[in-house]
């Protein structure tokens, strides 16, 4: 993955679009290569807190993918991760980021097709969007605070799109 | 409880960008229940405004989060205090009450709000919370059967209803219902009808807002004397 190509997370419901992912790659289905796919037991798990620290860590644009409306394993999981979801792009609005880089959508686990349509839809619309700003502030850092945590972060010798997908595997900053 | 809401992101933004270091301090009491100010929504608010300060080239302000019980006792403030020499500036999720607390705990440091502060109000439906009282200082309730004419008439009528009741619902804004409607209906169910026969005596507002700052004192309660307490 080149540096310059959008960071995506993908919040992925294991009964529906994580599935429809693993289908997608047993079709041979290409997308792009430049999601990150994070399993959830029902996209209902999602909370503002995750959206925002996403974007704040340097991706640029986020997917949150559960089961069609009406057929959530929990009942309605996906129905409150939609008004979550909504909330936060309120948010990412009021905070100067463009809420389209955030977006939910609702696929069966049998649309592997559909899965790779989303990712390649979602990669078209943040290449046209252009990098977070947020990323590239941090790409301009040479070193600083973590903000997170107050300690003095070194010169990064890693690429910007390599901490964040460390970032995202659950390592710190 | 004491309802609030949060302010705007850039609001805030601007309020703390020219300081270095801000500790934003929720409230787990009233503003946790309200989905204002508490452990989750301060988290959510901490990384929208570093997220704003970055975008105005101001990411070196470091915004650290903490939540304490109850912003609006001293005694709960003790957690606090260790952590805010670390801090230039204190933004406050509490209310109106808890922003001052904090401002008379810690006099050498500025402290801004986070909340708008709304009324006294209960939880209506999931998400809606609507205003029921406004500390008049004097409650008559019981003439009312249960319902407060001063928190809930737009003309805090006390021989109500006015002329702009039309089918239950105020003229002021066809969304409120008519508060002389809702103690009309509640009397009747209630059998006390009667009680609306009576003509009710104008309010003792001294007991309000409006003769300054309210205290009330609990004589038995004051280790440090009562005098201290007046």
């Amino acid at each position: 993955m080149k540096n310059d190509e959008p960071l995506i997370l993908a919040f992925c419901c294991h009964y529906c679009a994580y599935a429809a992912a693993d289908l997608a790659g047993s079709m041979r289905l290409e997308y792009p290569d430049n999601v990150r796919v994070l399993r959830l037991p029902c996209t209902g798990k999602i909370e503002v807190d995750y959206l925002l620290t996403a974007f704040e860590r340097g991706v640029d644009g986020v997917i949150v993918a559960g089961c069609l409306e009406g057929g959530c394993h929990f009942l309605e999981g996906n129905l409150r991760a939609r008004r979550r979801v909504e909330r936060a792009k309120q948010l990412l609005e009021e905070i100067g980021l463009e809420p389209e880089r955030l977006e939910m959508f609702n696929l069966s686990s049998a649309e592997g097709t559909r899965f790779a349509e989303i990712v390649t839809e979602m990669s078209g619309r943040l290449a046209r969007l252009g990098p977070s700003p947020l990323r590239a502030e941090r790409r301009s850092t040479e070193g600083g605070v973590d903000p997170r945590t107050s300690e003095v972060v070194e010169t990064p010798e890693v690429s910007e799109v390599s901490r964040a997908e460390a970032t995202i595997a659950g390592e710190r900053p | 409880m004491i309802v609030a809401d949060r302010k705007s992101v850039g609001e805030i933004r601007d309020m703390i960008k020219d300081h270095d270091r801000v500790l934003l301090t929720g409230c787990g009491t009233c503003v946790t229940v309200c989905l204002a100010g508490g452990e989750r929504e301060t988290g959510i608010l901490g990384s929208a405004v570093r997220m704003a300060l970055k975008l105005i080239g101001r990411g070196n302000v470091v915004v650290d989060e903490c939540t304490i019980e109850r912003q609006c006792e001293d005694a709960f403030i003790d957690a606090l205090a260790p952590r805010v020499a670390d801090y230039d500036a204190i933004c406050s999720l509490g209310c109106g009450a808890g922003v001052q607390a904090l401002a008379e705990r810690f006099p050498e440091k500025p402290v801004y709000p986070g909340l708008n502060t709304q009324f006294i109000g209960i939880l209506e439906s999931q998400g809606v919370w609507t205003e029921k009282c406004v500390g008049c200082g004097n409650c008559r309730l019981g003439e009312f059967a249960g319902i407060c004419p001063i928190s809930r008439c737009a003309k805090r009528l006390l021989n109500g209803p006015c002329g702009g009741s039309r089918e239950g619902r105020c003229e002021v804004n066809p969304q409120i219902e008519c508060a002389w409607q809702l103690i009309y209906d509640r009397a009747r169910s209630l059998g006390i009808l009667d009680r609306l026969e009576t003509i009710a005596a104008p309010h003792d507002w001294s007991a309000g807002i409006d003769g300054g700052p309210r205290k009330v004192v609990r004589e038995d309660q004051c280790i440090a004397g009562v005098e201290s307490a007046r």
